[in-house]
């Protein structure tokens, strides 16, 4: 066969009319491959579960579903210092009442409640009882999903629950908050300590064997495995012994009638403990006097200081507004006043004030 | 006296349980079966589990195996300070050694392989998307190392939370769309398997949340979803160090609550699509997006170079949202890091610190050889020992030859085509001279001037060096023609449906990609693959190219269809082109000539 010679710069089947000679050809017939036919082999094996496993899934779905409806996510104050800004809460009619945990994260202006689904509402401070530190907010709306308290159940030693809260505040928006799973291991008193104090609560708890109590869980609910309402997720405590963590919720029973005294406007303030000091703290003895509590509900500003004092010492200014005491809220001078009668007049205080839109923390040791 | 009597005579069973506590509780059958099945499920899935152990007995994590071959996933944060070879124990008592593979730091996800058997027993990857709060699950590893005895430590729980979002640790160790789970995961479990209760992986363990209580469980434990970990499987096994995603586009919530566009790169495909800043975004990768969480969880489970689609409402001028106008665009997404930047963070991380063992290592039964082949090293690979390995399988089995074979014909090509409106179109490739010839068109490429200059014919990109380069590989094979590596496996449904006669849109096409650099350019050659990564390729053909002529360019693709084999060697009938996302065009291929060219003067 001749064989062309042909430079490279003679592509002539291009430019000109050289023909080069061709060695083998090679012919398609068109055809209409299906090139991209896969053949899908997935073998998946359904793996057969036993009916109570199956059903076991499929009903705490939809338990969970169920439930996360009615549970609410609060942010409010805080946010510094190791105290969270946030906390969980439920809803407790349809109209917007959610039952929390009373705790320094409400006492913001705004504190801001956001269903399951994202949306979100300002919440208003209907009433909270010391006693055993819940509170009421109030959103408004109408039709929400929400828990019937009379229907709530009493629970006992050995009862399985699920718990969810927003602990760690894991969820935000319209995230769900987080499900735990548990045992009800006893129901027993609590005997535990906040910071240096006795919890204010000694009655009867639900003590749980999942890790419930964390930051931003109190607040949250514990229901049984048909989604019926057992208690709420308490604080973050220490046994007054031990010194460990508690994961505790109260029960419902516990909360109801308290529930109801809010909701009739016959909330009781006073701390009933019989933990007062022979010698308890005061005023004079820090050197720090808040203004005469001449209408109901005054401000606790501090009015004066005394120079050399202790309040003077731990940085404590005229005009400065008490929003804390240890672990305890003063929305008044009377509430001041009332908090100090229980601290002994030994005992180390920490004081939380407001300055100028600040929130600033004070120690004051004598 | 009589009564005395009558209790002697009492029916003993009665004093038996009078004896004892009580009646002893039955446990109902539905329960006992249940029972039953879950411990069937927990030993099938531990023997699958892996205790790593680093060599000077530092520390150690765990791991699950996925293939009968060995691969395993594990965290990147367990391995990084194990070197290239590690020591892996499973529940039969045996010490394997185990090579490192691939990595993915920014996800803290590791791949290696254990030696020494082509039948380990290993678990399924499922899909995690079905998952939902409540279900149960069980974690399989090594909680403070406890596993001396080989036996992993297994905890049950429930899924507390999906799709999760874990803030990263500079701009490592992200945990995006993860697990949230309440069985116990405490340190030692990472890099081992989070189980459904059907005995399927959902999640590789990593990270919890801590606070007061110190390092250890309080009941929320994260893991990365088994989705994530199967985007990257294949890109893992090709022993690269892998980055992330990132869409050159970042979002904000407007004040309506609506995702929008806030900042957009003008080089970008998606600006270059017609994105712009204020643009809603309504959907990525297939997901609704209505929060930022929502799009940086989606955005965090894939690798750099995944193709995605992503739809926007179009804003007009003053932000106001045209209802109708909606944008969808498919965005190849570039990767978070500069390479360099990647393989220094690395490189810095993976320092072996010297220290005094912790716990004392379990010795193997045999003194087993170490094979240190399995191991190479290169600068910017975990291992590239297995590129190669995969680079050679993918070429083998599309050409029909290893990667060192020539072909014994090295002519020139001449392609006699049809187009659309069945005018004759004729492309001739040569190694440096290819000419292409319409009705309307004639060019010839010119070794002496700029490729770059040369992006031939008119609006095709670089059609003429696509193909030249394509015949180039196809002669000479992928490790002659330029600096040739295996990327890993993609979905090409992405890619468009380029042939209108493919009904190919529900079905979940995979590509298997190998990435050229020559003569300053980028080429990357797409072979078909099965829609199940763990299973081998179908036909292995190339059903795709592009050429990218330089960073941020728009590529020119090519589509090869109807191949026909002559010889052995695999030749395309149908050639599809276009430049991005524009039109396409068909050339049908009547057939292909071997040109004898004689070396000249």
């Amino acid at each position: 066969m001749a064989v062309n010679k042909v430079s490279t710069n003679q592509l002539g089947v291009i430019r000109n009319d050289v023909h080069f000679v061709k060695r083998r050809s090679i012919r398609f017939a068109i055809q209409v491959w299906g090139v991209f036919g896969v053949v899908g082999l997935i073998a998946s094996s359904v793996f057969a579960q036993g009916n109570v496993a199956q059903e076991s899934n499929q009903s705490k779905r939809a338990v969970v579903s169920m439930t996360q409806a009615k549970v609410v996510k609060i942010n409010g104050a805080g946010g510094f210092q190791g105290l969270e800004s946030y906390q969980t809460g439920c809803l407790i009619s349809d109209d917007g009442l959610v039952l929390t945990s009373w705790s320094y994260v409400l006492d913001a202006d705004a504190v801001k409640v956001t269903l399951n689904d994202g949306r979100k509402y300002d919440a208003k401070l209907v009433g909270y009882v010391p006693q055993i530190e819940i509170a009421l907010l109030k959103i408004e709306d109408q039709g929400l999903p929400h828990f019937n308290l009379d229907k709530a159940k009493i629970a006992k030693a050995g009862q399985r629950i699920l718990a969810l809260s927003n602990l760690f505040r894991v969820a935000t928006g319209d995230e769900p908050v987080s499900v735990q799973r548990g045992v009800v291991s006893a129901v027993s008193k609590l005997s535990a300590r906040q910071g240096a104090t006795a919890s204010v609560y000694q009655g009867d708890v639900l003590l749980i064997d999942a890790i419930t109590n964390n930051p931003g869980a109190s607040g949250g609910v514990i229901v049984d495995r048909q989604g019926r309402l057992l208690g709420m997720i308490g604080k973050e405590l220490k046994d007054a012994e031990l010194g460990t963590w508690i994961n505790f919720a109260l029960p419902i029973e516990v909360i109801n009638p308290y529930v109801q005294k809010i909701l009739d406007g016959e909330v009781v303030v006073e701390a009933e403990t019989t933990r007062k000091p022979t010698e308890p703290m005061t005023e004079k003895l820090l050197g720090l006097y808040l203004v005469p509590n001449v209408v109901n509900n005054t401000p606790p500003f501090v009015d004066r200081v005394d120079t050399d004092s202790v309040a003077a010492k731990a940085g404590l200014q005229a005009d400065d507004l008490v929003i804390k005491l240890n672990d305890g809220l003063t929305r008044s001078v009377k509430d001041f006043s009332e908090q100090l009668g229980y601290i002994d007049r030994d005992a180390r205080i920490e004081i939380t004030v407001r300055r100028d839109n600040k929130f600033l923390n004070f120690v004051l040791e004598r | 006296m009589l009564w005395m009597l009558l209790l002697a005579v009492w029916p003993s069973q009665s004093t038996n349980m009078l004896l004892a506590y009580g009646p002893m509780p039955q446990l109902d059958e539905s329960l006992a079966a249940a029972e039953q099945k879950r411990i069937a499920v927990i030993d099938r899935a531990k023997k699958t589990g892996v205790c790593i152990f680093s060599k000077d007995g530092n520390g150690g994590g765990s791991g699950v195996v996925i293939s009968p071959q060995g691969h395993a996933i594990t965290n990147f944060h367990v391995i990084q300070s194990c070197g290239s070879f590690m020591k892996c124990s499973m529940a039969d008592g045996v010490l394997y050694d185990a090579v490192i593979v691939g990595i993915d730091p920014v996800g803290d996800v590791a791949m290696i392989q254990l030696l020494g058997r082509n039948d380990f027993p290993y678990s399924e990857l499922a899909d995690s998307d079905q998952v939902r709060q409540g279900d149960m699950c069980f974690a399989v590893g090594n909680p403070f190392l406890l596993a001396t005895d080989f036996q992993p430590t297994v905890s049950w729980g429930i899924v507390s939370g999906t799709h999760r979002y874990q803030y990263p640790a500079g701009t490592l160790l992200e945990y995006t769309d993860c697990i949230q789970t309440d069985a116990a995961i405490n340190p030692g479990n990472s890099g081992g398997p989070l189980f459904s209760s059907a005995g399927k992986i959902i999640g590789i363990n990593g990270r919890g949340s801590f606070e007061k209580r110190g390092r250890v469980n309080v009941g929320v434990g994260y893991a990365i979803s088994s989705n994530q970990v199967r985007h990257f499987v294949d890109h893992l096994k090709s022993g690269r160090i892998l980055d992330h995603a990132t869409a050159d586009f970042t979002v904000t919530t407007d004040a309506s609550g609506r995702v929008r566009v806030d900042n957009i790169l003008e080089a970008s495909i998606a600006y270059r699509a017609g994105v712009r800043i204020d643009d809603e975004l309504i959907e990525f990768a297939g997901r609704q997006v209505s929060t930022v969480n929502q799009f940086k969880n989606v955005l965090g489970i894939y690798p750099k170079g995944f193709r995605v689609s992503a739809t926007f409402r179009k804003s007009k001028q003053g932000g106001e949202l045209a209802e109708s106008r909606t944008l969808k665009v498919f965005i190849e997404l570039s990767g978070v890091h500069d390479q360099r930047e990647l393989i220094e963070m690395v490189a810095g991380k993976m320092k072996t610190q010297p220290s005094v063992p912790e716990i004392p290592i379990p010795q193997p039964k045999q003194d087993q050889k170490l094979d240190t082949s399995m191991f190479l090293s290169r600068e910017g690979f975990a291992n590239y020992r297995f590129n190669r390995v995969h680079l050679e399988r993918v070429w083998e089995k599309f050409a029909g030859r290893p990667t060192d074979e020539v072909s014994a014909d090295l002519s020139a090509w001449r392609l006699i085509c049809r187009d659309e409106d069945d005018k004759e179109v004729m492309v001739v490739l040569n190694d440096q001279q290819s000419g292409y010839r319409s009705e309307s068109v004639t060019v010839v490429l010119d070794p002496d001037r700029e490729s770059l200059q040369q992006l031939v014919p008119e609006g095709s990109g670089g059609l003429l060096l696509a193909l030249q380069q394509w015949r180039k590989l196809m002669l000479n094979g992928p490790r002659k023609i330029g600096d040739s590596i295996y990327v890993g496996s993609l979905p090409a449904t992405t890619f468009g449906e380029a042939d209108q006669g493919q009904a190919n849109e529900k079905k979940q096409i995979m590509v298997e990609q190998l990435t050229t650099i020559a003569d300053g350019m980028e080429f990357r050659w797409l072979f078909e693959t099965s829609t199940d990564p763990a299973m081998t390729p179908i036909s292995g053909n190339m059903v795709a190219m592009e050429l990218i002529p330089e960073p941020d360019a728009v590529p020119c693709q090519v589509f090869f269809s109807n191949y026909r084999r002559d010889r052995g060697v695999p030749y395309p009938g149908t050639l599809i082109y276009r430049l991005g996302d524009g039109p396409a065009a068909k050339l049908t291929i009547e057939r292909i000539e071997l040109l004898e060219v004689d070396g000249g003067e």
